[in-house]
């Protein structure tokens, strides 16, 4: 499965017990609950939580709508402005965004209006007859989209109802970029991200071509030449690495590889078991990684970051959940070595401690060992540049590593649109990523339609 | 601690609260459990002639607030559907039993004189402490010529109560249907009558809901409905307006009265007090809590009394009738505007669009550097109606604030720009 954890035992819980560790964080609303809740909502004006919403859902509305039980209708108002409201609702750290801004946190009311719960509510129990948006009428205009992750299938849906035609290119064998293979098990439970994507594709216009690799067996030059617009939508493919040595050993691996692996496993007693493991890095992804190998079985989880709590990208909220899994959160220490057995294998790492010193990060010179069966680097993603190889794509400015664009989400390149990860414009989410390819469907069709007018 | 009880048109009770004639004073299982529970005293259900009434099923629906709470019930239900001498038996029983309460039986006979001729020594013998002439209820009984079909004519509500004081030597409290334009007519022919007090209000003819998959409305009895009595918190206004008119007419002024209508707390029954009143009735509040309610409207009244440094009701009852007037009487001059504690706000920013849309213009949102927006109030602009008072969600956010404009009073009456003004 892994070669690189092959030699480690497998969890000894059995299926069920596995599976249920495994289920639904936070478990949906009943309807009760859904009316109770939204009966909260104040039904703002200029509302706050909308503001704080990077796909500008219209939350007083749907909120409104399920309290009057019209339940399609709030879906419709989620959907319109965010296509993939139902993973948003579950994958979104709402405790940042919407829910952070809540009228309702003020120190006289305490707790936001479960914004999150309620478009999952709305959206699980829409039950639509048939596909909730209409195409409009054929343009004859022709899109490529390379990667159909969030942004990607976002862009795609929003230029299928303007009546382009979009073609999708997809590395990977299944739809949904880390919705399928990414985000926590436990976030997005069963087969809802391919629900997800096949909903999406009812509007119809829209074909994925799977196995198709820009880079490889695609270049941004043919694209640009067959379609009308090209946008791209590749997220970060790479993991950072530690650079130090045998960072390949076996043992060694990135959190997002398991996941990726565990994500798709149909058999979660198969997985191999860490129950001795270390976790590198402060973000969403390496909590993900700590939690889910905790919930596997795992015995001794130790997430290790150099800086502090207060400096963690993770989210409080995330690393309640982390402390919840009985994962040690430790800080201010960074790795110095890798620690091997005889045969060559993870047997743990010695770590120095730091501090800092005019604001700048430092070794002290103390060093201590953790044992450990395997060592999981979440220290970020990537921009995977070997996607960019041809002479069109190499033109194309960056911002840093990743693809330039400017609020039209247009590169460099005129008629090659970018967004979601790839770029640098606002934050690595799902929901950023969703407005994104939005915003640059928004901009395609306005520049073909333009080229029509004036033709 | 205050002294609660009340002499209430020559009636005693420890206490102001009674329950209203309906399912809570059924019967003398109902009623002891009450009286076990404190109430001071009951208006026993209405009682009528044998044959006893015969109900139908489902007989209540509600109009709902957004957390599921009743705002207001409806009821399709008649008088005692139990025979007369049982009803007689237990009154007498539960009197007997329980002297120190207020007992007073309601009665609702056909319109002619032999009817209340006959049940009026059958329930003087009881012992009951009075009796209260049910010419409010607004369904069935007045399709058959009773309840509101007497009370929404006065020549009718005059002449039943002049055959009562004259058959009947106990004290006589006519009870008014608010189905009706002017309430003061029902009250001025009750008092022509000789009645000793008036209690009000009986229930509103309502239909709370329809049930939009059966095409009927609530409650639903087959394929079919009929509207009900409305009672419960959402006619309370309406009842406080009925008092207060009565209570502040030149023609009744005195007449005791027993406020009924969306009392379920201490607070709601000094208001009726405040008003005039000199007893409340209670029946939506008990229905939906159980009897237990009344222990915290006596220790609410009182310790509100004491931190007033009332001694009595009276010491209160009807302190705001002099100040309940016409609107011609209102002083033009007086002027509040609305200011927003910043600290308090939330930033829902319900004020600004409530008076942007639909008042004066006077809430100006400012946005932020951050995004949010600031709320002000242009106090130019602002007439002082109290709508962003109503709609903000924070307690105490938005203050109405007296202006000191140098104006002395001023009446519509007397004011140049009135043409019909009164010269001075
Ligand atoms: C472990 C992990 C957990 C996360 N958890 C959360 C979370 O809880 N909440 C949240 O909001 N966000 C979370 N994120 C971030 C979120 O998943 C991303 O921001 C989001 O998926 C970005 O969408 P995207 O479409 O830009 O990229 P992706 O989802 O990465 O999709 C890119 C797609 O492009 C394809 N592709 C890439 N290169 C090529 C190529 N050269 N040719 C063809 N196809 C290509 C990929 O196969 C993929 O399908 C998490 C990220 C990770 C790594
Ligand atoms: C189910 C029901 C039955 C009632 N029956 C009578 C009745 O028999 N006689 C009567 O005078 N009023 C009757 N009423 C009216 C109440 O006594 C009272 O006037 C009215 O409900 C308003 O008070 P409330 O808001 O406290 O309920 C009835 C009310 C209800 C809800
Ligand atoms: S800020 Fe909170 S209360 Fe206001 S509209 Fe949004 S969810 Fe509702
Ligand atoms: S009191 Fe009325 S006019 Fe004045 S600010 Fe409030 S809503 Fe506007
Ligand atoms: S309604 Fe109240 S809380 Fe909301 S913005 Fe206005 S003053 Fe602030």
């Amino acid at each position: 499965m892994i070669e690189s954890l092959n030699h480690l035992p497998h969890p000894r819980d059995n299926a069920a017990t596995l599976a249920d560790n495994f289920s639904d964080l936070a478990p949906p609303l009943n309807d009760r609950q859904a009316r109770l809740e939204s009966s909260r909502c104040l039904y703002c004006y200029d509302a706050p939580c909308v503001n704080a919403c990077p796909s500008e859902i219209d939350i007083p509305s749907f909120i409104r709508n399920i309290h009057q039980e019209n339940i399609q209708g709030a879906a419709q108002t989620i959907l319109s402005a965010n296509i993939l409201g139902g993973s948003c609702a579950r994958v979104c750290p709402t405790e940042v965004l919407c829910q952070q801004a809540c009228v309702r946190n003020h120190h006289q009311e305490c707790a936001p209006v479960l914004i999150g719960q309620l478009q999952r509510y709305a959206l699980d129990n829409a039950n639509f007859d048939a596909h909730p948006f209409q195409r409009a009428a054929a343009t004859g205009k022709r899109v490529a989209v390379v990667g159909a992750g969030p942004a990607g299938l976002s862009c795609a849906h929003r230029l299928a109802l303007h009546g382009h035609d979009v073609v999708i290119f997809e590395r990977c064998e299944k739809a949904g970029g880390l919705n399928e293979y990414g985000i926590a098990k436990y976030k997005l439970v069963d087969d809802f991200a391919q629900r997800e994507v096949d909903f999406l594709l009812q509007i119809g216009g829209i074909e994925i071509r799977h196995g198709r690799t820009l880079g490889v067996d695609l270049t941004l030059t043919e694209l640009r030449q067959q379609f009308d617009a090209v946008f791209l939508g590749l997220g970060l493919a790479a993991s950072r690495q530690l650079g130090m040595a045998d960072e390949t050993a076996p043992g060694m691996l990135a959190a997002t590889q398991f996941i990726r692996e565990l994500r798709q496993a149909d058999d979660l007693t198969k997985l191999p078991l860490a129950d001795r493991c270390i976790v590198l890095g402060a973000g969403n992804t390496a909590i993900d990684m700590a939690v889910q190998m905790a919930r596997l079985g795992a015995r001794d989880v130790n997430l290790v970051y150099r800086r502090g709590h207060e400096d963690m990208g993770a989210t409080l909220h995330e690393q309640d959940i982390a402390k919840a899994a009985q994962v040690r959160l430790m800080t201010w220490a960074q790795p110095q070595q890798v620690l091997l057995d005889d045969q060559g294998r993870v047997r743990g790492m010695r770590f120095e401690r730091t501090h800092l010193v005019n604001g700048r990060l430092c070794a002290t010179g103390e060093t201590f060992e953790l044992a450990a069966d395997a060592i999981f680097k979440a220290i970020g993603q990537a921009f995977d540049d070997s996607a960019l190889d041809d002479p069109m794509a190499r033109e194309l400015q960056r911002d840093g590593e990743r693809i330039q664009v400017d609020g039209q989400l247009q590169t460099s390149i005129a008629g090659v649109y970018a967004g979601g990860d790839c770029t640098a414009l606002g934050q690595d989410l799902t929901v950023q990523a969703v407005q994104h390819g939005k915003l640059a469907a928004e901009a395609i069709h306005a520049q073909l339609m333009l080229n029509v007018e004036a033709a | 601690m205050a002294d609660l009880s009340i002499q209430f048109a020559g009636i005693k009770a420890p206490n102001p609260f009674w329950l209203a004639s309906a399912p809570p004073t059924d019967k003398a299982y109902n009623v002891v459990r009450a009286f076990e529970a404190g109430w001071g005293g009951v208006v026993w259900k209405t009682l009528g002639e044998d044959p006893a009434a015969v109900n139908v099923s489902s007989r209540y629906s509600a109009h709902y607030g957004v957390n599921r709470e009743v705002m207001g019930m409806n009821n399709i239900e008649l008088i005692t559907d139990r025979s007369l001498e049982i009803n007689l038996r237990e009154i007498t029983q539960v009197k007997k039993d329980w002297p120190d309460r207020a007992l007073v039986v309601s009665l609702m006979v056909p319109c002619v004189e032999e009817a209340w001729k006959a049940i009026l020594p059958l329930v003087e013998a009881t012992g009951a402490d009075g009796i209260e002439l049910n010419f409010g209820c607004p369904h069935g009984m007045s399709e058959r010529g009773m309840g509101s079909a007497v009370g929404q004519v006065p020549e009718y509500v005059e002449r039943v109560t002049r055959w009562c004081k004259t058959h009947c030597s106990l004290p006589v409290i006519v009870k008014l249907t608010p189905n009706i334009t002017d309430i003061r007519q029902s009250a001025r022919a009750a008092h022509r009558g000789g009645a000793d007090a008036v209690s009000l209000i009986n229930t509103i003819n309502s239909i709370t809901s329809v049930d939009l998959e059966r095409m009927v409305a609530l409650p639903i009895v087959g394929n079919q409905s009929t509207h009900g009595g409305y009672c419960g918190p959402a006619v309370k206004p309406i009842a406080l307006n009925m008092v207060a008119e009565i209570a502040r007419d030149p023609e009744t002024r005195g007449l005791p009265i027993s406020g009924i209508g969306g009392i379920g707390s201490w607070r709601d029954a000094a208001e009726f007090i405040a008003l005039g009143c000199g007893s409340v009735q209670v029946c939506t509040a008990a229905m939906l809590n159980g009897f237990r309610i009344v222990e915290e409207m006596k220790d609410g009244l009182s310790r509100w009394m004491d931190s007033q440094g009332y001694k009595s009701l009276q010491d209160f009852s009807g302190r705001a009738v002099g100040n309940t007037t016409d609107w011609k009487y209102l002083d033009i001059n007086y002027q509040v505007i609305a200011k927003i504690d910043q600290q308090a706000c939330i930033g829902c920013g319900r004020c600004h669009i409530a008076c942007e849309d639909t008042a004066h213009q006077a809430i100006a949102s400012l946005k932020q550097a951050d995004g949010s927006h600031r709320y002000e109030v242009i106090d130019a602009e602002c007439v002082g109606c109290n709508l962003c008072q109503i709609t903000c969600p924070v307690q105490d956010c938005i203050e109405m604030v007296v202006q000191d404009n140098g104006k002395g009073f001023l009446d519509w009456e007397h004011d140049p720009r009135n043409p019909y003004a009164v010269r001075a």
